[in-house]
């Protein structure tokens, strides 16, 4: 059934990552990704694929929920790896008509299979330590700055809260919608893909006069509440980098460090700028 | 044979998950051609998964339903034709209607049956005329009308597929009293005339008891009791016991009996209690403790 | 001056198919005074749910004005002093909570108030525990039963500390469990804390638990008295379509069928000790 999707895939615990603060999560995970990039060889990529290791073992997440997150990606793995196999150049291991593998070849299906892996693991620690409601709250926060280029952070950050609030009473809308049409003799399962994309009409006009009307009610709401847009308003929950945030910021740059020099004193496995 | 017939019926939500809980617990009870049942129980007693089964909404996880005879699952490819036999109204009906207009909302359930354009038109008239929908209404856009006609536009989008078991979801959530009244009495009516079967779920003891022969009350997902209104109320304690409210006029019974006037407790209506206290006076029945 | 003064308050509308002029309030006048437990009375489309919405200046009166503490709620520059001493909740449980999380959404109000962080937090623990949901303050709202949000919507109220709540049918979508439990923390709140109530509904045993109870009928004020002198007017309630308690009912009844009752009783078990006086003196007049 539908109101069985999880979403926003958050597990509550107390490890190292879900004490961090979420902002000091956004940052360094945009510096993993980029730094995932600046590797340009297998030492570099040896470098952050073992720190991010080394963050999932501090998770306090089941592996399994990681290889579940990777069984998600596992065919553009598959393609992207597998194309690259053959465009390698040098000395063919293995020929049959116009395909070749060569050791380059071989060298970059491994290299980009791993960046895959390794952007995709880091990304679900994120999600997988930090509540929906921190993720907004940090965004808020980290975006401010950009509100003197005229950005509504704070709409945007208060859409983002509404959103995740009413997705899961929309789904169960959604369900009870689908049933009652059942009810009077609706059928999503038989026809082809326009005879199909026609009887959801008896579900999305429904939905969408029921979302208007929530959203009517809960501007009534709001506003009662005092609503007024994010001047003068303040926060229950302060965010604050704490002694988790430090000690993992620096740990953070010595591996960027290390893949830079990697990079800059070893060879590249890359002849491409990939 | 009987007109439907549940035999060990049970539904477990989320089998094999960490969530795995028993909604409907082993029911079997059988109902007749043209009975008025009222079902009742709080929330999360099994009473809407257990009528949503009925009209094969939901599969359930063992026993079955016999329809006429028929194990309605017996072809799971046929289930459509079980649900227009069996009509169902859910709670706040009116969160369904989607057409231009009232009257092709109402005709959208008989469209799906594949009946003629004459026969639809038809069961349109016919259904909003046992709702009490003004015929000027059925051009107007659903979205147009008040609350309690929405309401009752929903409910004739059901009726116009003329099932021989409907069933109610809670159809007065909601109204004022005069609102609820004025559609019970339309669903009374409507049984009355058609002479089908009728399925009532609600919260509220003081409405059914007025229009169902028989009351199933279910509790934590079992069959609590399925007797006739009478002997229902008779245990009105046991009814309050398991967290259902028993009209007022009960308790007030109840209350004169305890303190030893021979008064009958299985009463529900004012009408019935001033018989019974003025049935003291004739018989003088008052015994001093 | 009272807590609040409702001053020849009217209100309409064009109706959009033929054009004509449709009433929804029409002159009415009233006041309610400070812990006061008021409760307002009348069938759908008698202009309840429309005043409901002016208490607080959502909605603004075509003729007349309201005050709260002396202040206009038609004044722009002081609706928020408004909206924070006069707290508003609504029918639909589901489409009034704000955040995905229990405690987050209570502090809503106080954060839009500018309340430091700290006293946020207290402030959330305490209405959180007035309505007895702190156990559930980290908890997601869509997973509660509709007494528990309403509970958590009235919490939100209360975190910003008004002088009173205005609660329009908050018991229409819930079942009898639930029902019971927000007139509970209704009741608890007036007698408690001594905030001012003013509870929209038609159902007359939720009226019968305040001082004093409105009726209102096609946007007018019908009756406006103490429980006891508005439910003894059965006749009356009756023509304006309005249930009376089968208590109330049958004391009634009995009382025009000669078995004298003093007091009309409001609940059963005020009915049950009338009618055991009013049987015992009619009965043993046969002995």
């Amino acid at each position: 059934m539908m109101k069985d999707i999880t979403l926003g895939q958050y597990f509550p615990g107390k490890s190292f990552l879900h004490k961090m603060d979420p902002r000091m999560k956004i940052i360094l995970l945009t510096c993993f990704i980029v730094f995932i990039f600046v590797a340009k060889n297998f030492y570099g990529l040896a470098v952050i694929s073992s720190a991010i290791f080394f963050v999932l073992c501090v998770s306090g997440i089941s592996p399994k929920m990681y290889f579940k997150s990777l069984k998600a990606i596992i065919f553009i793995l598959l393609v992207t790896a597998g194309l690259n196999l053959f465009y390698g150049t040098g000395e063919p291991l293995w020929q049959w008509k116009f395909l070749a593998i060569t050791q380059s070849g071989i060298n970059t299906a491994v290299f980009i299979a791993v960046r895959i892996i390794a952007l995709v693991l880091i990304s679900a620690s994120l999600t997988y330590t930090t509540s929906p409601t921190d993720l907004t709250d940090a965004l808020e926060k980290l975006l401010k700055p950009l509100s003197i280029f005229h950005v509504q952070v704070h709409e945007i950050a208060m859409m983002m809260t509404i959103a995740l609030r009413f997705i899961p009473t929309l789904l169960e809308e959604t369900d009870k919608i689908m049933n009652a049409q059942k009810a009077r003799g609706a059928d999503f399962e038989s026809g082809n893909f326009m005879a199909r994309l026609k009887a959801l009409i008896p579900i999305l006009i429904p939905l969408f006069v029921s979302a208007f009307r929530r959203a009517f009610d809960l501007a009534v709401a709001m506003e009662s509440r005092c609503y007024h847009g994010g001047d003068g308003r303040t926060r229950m929950r302060v965010l604050k980098y704490t002694k988790y945030d430090f000690t993992a910021l620096g740990i953070s740059c010595l591996v960027f460090a290390g893949v830079i020099l990697c990079s800059i004193y070893l060879p590249p496995t890359l002849r491409t700028g990939m | 044979m009987s007109l439907l017939e549940l035999k060990n019926l049970s539904f477990t939500y989320g089998v094999g998950t960490a969530f795995e809980k028993k909604a409907v617990n082993d029911v079997s009870l059988t109902i007749e051609k043209g009975e008025f049942i009222g079902i009742i129980g709080h929330t999360g007693s099994g009473k809407s998964t257990l009528v949503q089964m009925l009209n094969g909404l939901i599969q359930p996880t063992s026993g079955e339903i016999l329809l006429d005879g028929e194990n309605i699952w017996k072809n799971p490819k046929k289930i459509r034709n079980v649900r227009f036999r069996v009509g169902m109204v859910f709670q706040y009906p009116e969160y369904q209607l989607f057409e231009e207009t009232v009257e092709k909302d109402i005709a959208f359930g008989p469209k799906n049956m594949g009946l003629s354009q004459d026969e639809i038109s038809k069961r349109v008239a016919d259904s909003a005329q046992f709702v009490g929908l003004k015929p000027e209404l059925l051009k107007k856009s659903p979205f147009e009308l008040s609350g309690g006609e929405k309401r009752r536009a929903a409910i004739a989008g059901v009726i116009a597929m003329d099932p021989e078991i409907l069933i109610l979801d809670e159809p007065t959530a909601g109204l004022d009293p005069k609102g609820r009244d004025v559609l019970l009495t339309q669903i009374a009516t409507y049984h009355k005339i058609k002479k089908n079967t009728v399925l009532l779920v609600s919260h509220s003891m003081e409405d059914i008891s007025k229009i169902s022969d028989r009351i199933l009350v279910m509790n934590k997902g079992n069959m609590y009791a399925f007797d006739t209104v009478k002997n229902i109320f008779s245990k009105g304690e046991d009814l309050e016991r398991i967290g259902l409210q028993i009209p007022q006029i009960t308790k007030i019974m109840i209350g004169l009996a305890k303190n030893g006037y021979d008064v009958s407790t299985d009463v529900y209506t004012v009408e019935q209690a001033l018989l019974e206290i003025f049935k003291l006076r004739k018989g003088s029945v008052y015994k001093e403790k | 001056m009272d807590f609040i003064e409702v001053k020849n308050v009217s209100f309409g509308y064009d109706n959009a198919d033929d054009g004509a002029r449709k009433t929804v309030l029409n002159d009415v006048s009233f006041t309610v005074k400070k812990g006061e437990f008021v409760a307002l009375l009348g069938h759908n489309g008698s202009g309840k749910s429309t005043l409901a919405k002016m208490f607080n200046g959502i909605l603004e009166p075509e003729g007349g004005n309201i005050t709260v503490n002396g202040i206009d709620t038609k004044e722009e520059s002081t609706i928020l002093e408004v909206r924070k001493n006069v707290g508003l909740v609504l029918q639909n449980p589901d489409n009034q909570l704000v955040a995905s999380i229990v405690e987050e959404d209570v502090a809503f109000g106080p954060e839009n108030l500018g309340i430091p962080p700290e006293k946020i937090r207290i402030r959330v623990d305490n209405a959180l525990k007035a309505v007895d949901m702190y156990e559930y303050r980290r908890h997601a709202p869509h997973k509660l039963s509709g007494g528990q949000k309403q509970r958590v919507a009235i919490a939100g109220i209360i975190a910003m500390e008004p002088q009173c709540i205005v609660l329009d049918e908050p018991t229409a979508m819930l079942d009898p469990q639930g029902r019971r439990e927000v007139m509970d923390t209704i009741t608890k709140l007036n007698k408690e804390k001594g905030i001012t109530i003013i509870l929209i509904t038609h159902y007359m045993d939720e009226a019968v638990l305040a001082d004093r109870v409105i009726v209102l009928d096609d946007g007018n004020i019908i009756k406006d008295d103490v429980p006891r002198v508005v439910f003894s007017n059965v006749e009356f309630l009756k023509t304006h379509s309005l249930d009376v308690p089968q208590a109330t009912e049958l004391a009634y009844r009995l009382n025009s069928g000669g078995i004298k009752i003093d007091t009309i009783p409001l609940n059963e078990q005020e009915c049950v000790e009338e009618l055991l006086k009013a049987l015992k003196n009619f009965y043993s007049s046969f002995f």
